[in-house]
């Protein structure tokens, strides 16, 4: 949090932040090298930045190019030195603040997905309304037996949010959620 | 260069370590052996081309490095052993980082099957390395150890240049593979952006064209980009009749004798550099970086001016403070298109820039770097100026350590060239300046290799006069002995009541008596009337000179802008009374430091 009051500037001439911080999305392609997570991760927490979501995976196998996915909060000259920073990594190819495209074109926000594992367990009413509810906001099974449901889901955040409250009286066991992929709307690539 | 060139053969990854480092042009290697880099050690003993230089202490080795770069423009190269040998390097890799010194730091590591297994020696070299290097790299396969070696120096030395780490594996050293002869490839994710926008320099010529109060803010980035580099700024300077101020890393790249030289800026800058950097309507920054002890208060730093900023890291580029015309690329090649652009379209107007100079003429006659003179106390102030007076005309190298005495360095000793000024800006490293030298003198054998020194930071790796011995590097180390760690004390005196914790050293060695165990020449001086003469021995003794000067115990380092100011608020020589200084940092100012 003191992140927030304190962003890059000096540790001995310290300004109050005026701007307001917002979140951003930013795509990060990398060389999927050992190490370059690490990388990434230690600049955000080496230089007090904050990280909401991260997702990382390849996408590009031959290449041996991983995307990462990050969410960050902080005002627009934190988030643009975040962006610098990270394009200073040698194994770094691109970073795209997916936020910043979309109001550039004209949208509001980017397509961000989240993927969410939600065990439930219980038996009688409890049960049935589970599965009821699960099936409203297309859950799907996919696993089951007499006393559990797994629910695979798939949405916005927030909606992802608004299930797992649900679950909860429900008997909620377990949660696992993958982080935010996202990427912008339209024809062009990052 | 060497036999390796265009050659692919097979080798072991010691030889490969060896053959790399002649193929990317290295004399010279600063290190301390150990087991994991014994391999390498012994196909060093094999040859003669590459030189090494063995330190007492991996710390010294990397900043001999950080010296032996910073006075040639080539990369510095250290290697050290797994463990401690690395992590004893850690401090002058951060040094390097901060202040862009292209350092290449070879570790060894435990063998590849024992990674993770707490072996002895071992250490997560990589990971603590991380943060404090430009890139590292672990090599686990001997067929890619000389590419990566490669690449290592490629990217130490591109772009904004800085320290990397290659960690090889015992393993890897003994295994065979196949050499590669270094490539001009580099990988596609790193291409350091080095030719300015054309349209963003237009702009800032404009800018200059119609400024009636400008200022030039030249920083280290100008001196690594090359003695052209400096070339163009002072050319620059005399098409435009600009006056030029620099940071503590720049100082030298334009001359101190040259007429629009201001002195340094920034804490213990001169008031007409820091009050023209207030009052400016144009400031053109190349090379440096808005550090905060160069802009004082943020939200009061040069409030009425248009800022262009030339620097290769588009993360230094509005980090600080907000910049209007940003030019991202190498100092040099953007200075280049800059002088063009300037003569072809801007006609400088001096006669509109009289005003400017007569405003910074009478900010001059504040005479900020006055000390009061002594007649039986060296004044330290004096003691840098007869240093330099005695010194100005031979082929003088500096570096010095961290605190009082390198402030005083930086505003009595004048440079005339780039790359004769080495010390620890952005880390501020004590301990820095000894084995810096050491580095300094092995690059330069015949030329003088100055120390400026205080007793406290002297003591943290004085262990290298015995290296500075043994390789007969003549090093001169000028130490300004007040007995106090005196910028520390002199905080304490600004803000924290004059209570003086622990910055006061009891027991002080004899440092003639130390320079002879060392098999070094001692020399004692604290009167004013023989200094001269102390410094003529010194600069004719042909061997490492440990220069004991007793210096005034309490004198400060003035002019000063203290914590929590502006530029326009700093505290002068002449008033810095007792009074003045106890009150110079209010109470919200104490809790910013």
């Amino acid at each position: 949090m003191n992140a927030q009051l304190q962003p890059t500037g000096s540790a001995y001439f310290i300004a109050k932040e005026t701007e307001k911080p917002e979140n951003h999305t930013l795509s990060v392609l990398v060389d999927n090298e050992p190490g370059v997570l690490a990388r990434v991760i230690g600049l955000f927490s080496g230089r007090g930045y904050n990280i909401e979501s991260l997702t990382v995976s390849e996408t590009e196998h031959e290449k041996h190019l991983s995307r990462i996915t990050i969410v960050t909060r902080g005002t627009p000259h934190v988030l643009e030195q975040i962006k610098h920073q990270l394009e200073r990594i040698v194994p770094v190819h691109r970073v795209v603040d997916l936020t910043v495209r979309s109001q550039e074109l004209g949208q509001e926000r980017p397509l961000e997905r989240e993927l969410a594992l939600v065990k439930v367990a219980g038996t009688g009413e409890a049960r049935v309304e589970a599965l009821r509810l699960a099936d409203a906001f297309r859950a799907s099974v996919i696993d089951a037996n007499t006393e559990h449901f797994i629910f695979e889901i798939t949405g916005k955040g927030s909606k992802l949010d608004q299930f797992i409250a649900i679950m909860k009286p429900l008997g909620l066991v377990e949660i696992c959620r993958t982080g935010v992929a996202a990427m912008n709307r339209g024809p062009q690539g990052m | 260069m060497s036999n390796g060139q265009n050659e692919r053969r097979e080798m072991t990854g010691a030889e490969m370590v060896v053959q790399a480092l002649k193929d990317n042009g290295v004399k010279h290697v600063f290190g301390y052996p150990g087991g994991a880099v014994l391999p390498i050690y012994d196909e060093i003993f094999q040859q003669d081309e590459v030189e090494h230089i063995l330190v007492r202490h991996e710390q010294g080795a990397g900043h001999a490095a950080e010296g032996y770069a910073r006075s040639t423009g080539k990369a510095g190269v250290l290697l050290v052993t797994s463990g401690p040998g690395a992590t004893n390097a850690v401090t002058p890799l951060q040094d390097a980082l901060m202040d862009s010194i292209p350092l290449v730091c070879l570790t060894g590591q435990v063998p590849t099957s024992l990674i993770g297994s707490d072996a002895f020696q071992e250490c997560d070299t990589v990971g603590i390395t991380r943060p404090c290097t430009k890139h590292n790299w672990l090599v686990k396969d001997v067929n890619e150890l000389a590419a990566t070696i490669h690449e290592a120096f490629h990217v130490a030395t591109t772009g904004r240049p800085g320290p990397v780490v290659v960690d090889i594996p015992k393993d890897v050293q003994f295994a065979k593979g196949m050499y590669v002869p270094p490539q001009t490839a580099p990988r596609t994710s790193y291409q350091p952006k080095v030719q300015g926008d054309l349209e963003k320099v237009k702009a800032a010529v404009e800018l200059m064209a119609g400024a009636k109060k400008p200022i030039i803010y030249s920083g280290g980035g100008v001196v690594n980009s090359g003695p052209e580099a400096s070339h163009l700024l002072r050319e620059l300077v005399d098409l435009t009749g600009f006056p030029i101020t620099s940071t503590l890393m720049g100082l030298g790249a334009y001359p101190a004798s040259g007429k629009n030289w201001v002195g340094m800026l920034g804490m213990h800058g001169t008031y007409e550099a820091n009050m023209a950097m207030h009052d400016c309507d144009v400031m053109v920054c190349i090379g440096a970086r808005f550090d905060d002890r160069i802009t004082g208060r943020l939200n009061a730093f040069s409030p009425n001016s248009k800022k262009i900023h030339i620097d290769i890291d588009p993360s230094s580029i509005n980090k600080n403070v907000h910049t209007d015309v940003p030019i991202l690329g190498d100092v040099g090649r953007v200075l280049e298109d800059l002088v063009r652009l300037w003569r072809a379209t801007a006609k400088a107007d001096k006669k509109a820039l009289y005003p400017w100079w007569e405003q910074i003429a009478k900010w001059r006659a504040r005479d900020s770097l006055a000390y009061k003179m002594n007649n039986d106390v060296i004044m330290p102030q004096y003691a840098i100026q007869r240093l330099y007076a005695l010194t100005k005309d031979m082929d003088t190298y500096i570096t010095t350590e961290v605190g009082q005495h390198q402030m005083w360095a930086a505003q009595h000793y004048h440079f005339e060239k780039p790359n004769r000024w080495m010390t620890s800006g952005g880390l501020g490293t004590m301990g820095y300046g000894l084995p810096a030298a050491l580095g300094v003198q092995i690059a330069h054998p015949d030329a003088l290799v100055v120390d400026i020194a205080g007793d406290a930071s002297v003591q943290m790796t004085m262990q290298e006069m015995s290296t500075a011995v043994q390789y007969e590097a003549p090093i001169k180390i000028f130490i300004l002995n007040n007995q106090y760690m005196g910028m520390v004390r002199q905080w304490q005196q600004l803000l924290h009541g004059n209570r003086l914790s622990h910055s006061y050293t009891e027991a002080m060695p004899d440092f003639v008596k130390l320079a002879e165990a060392y098999g070094g020449h001692g020399i004692r001086c604290d009167k004013p009337d023989e200094l001269d003469d102390a410094i003529r021995e010194m600069i004719s003794v042909k061997k490492p000179v440990l220069f004991d000067c007793r210096v005034a115990t309490l004198a400060n380092c003035f002019p000063m802008i203290p914590s929590g100011k502006a530029h326009n608020e700093m505290l002068l020589p002449d008033e810095a009374t007792d009074e003045a200084v106890a009150n110079a940092i209010d109470a919200k100012g104490r809790e910013l430091v």
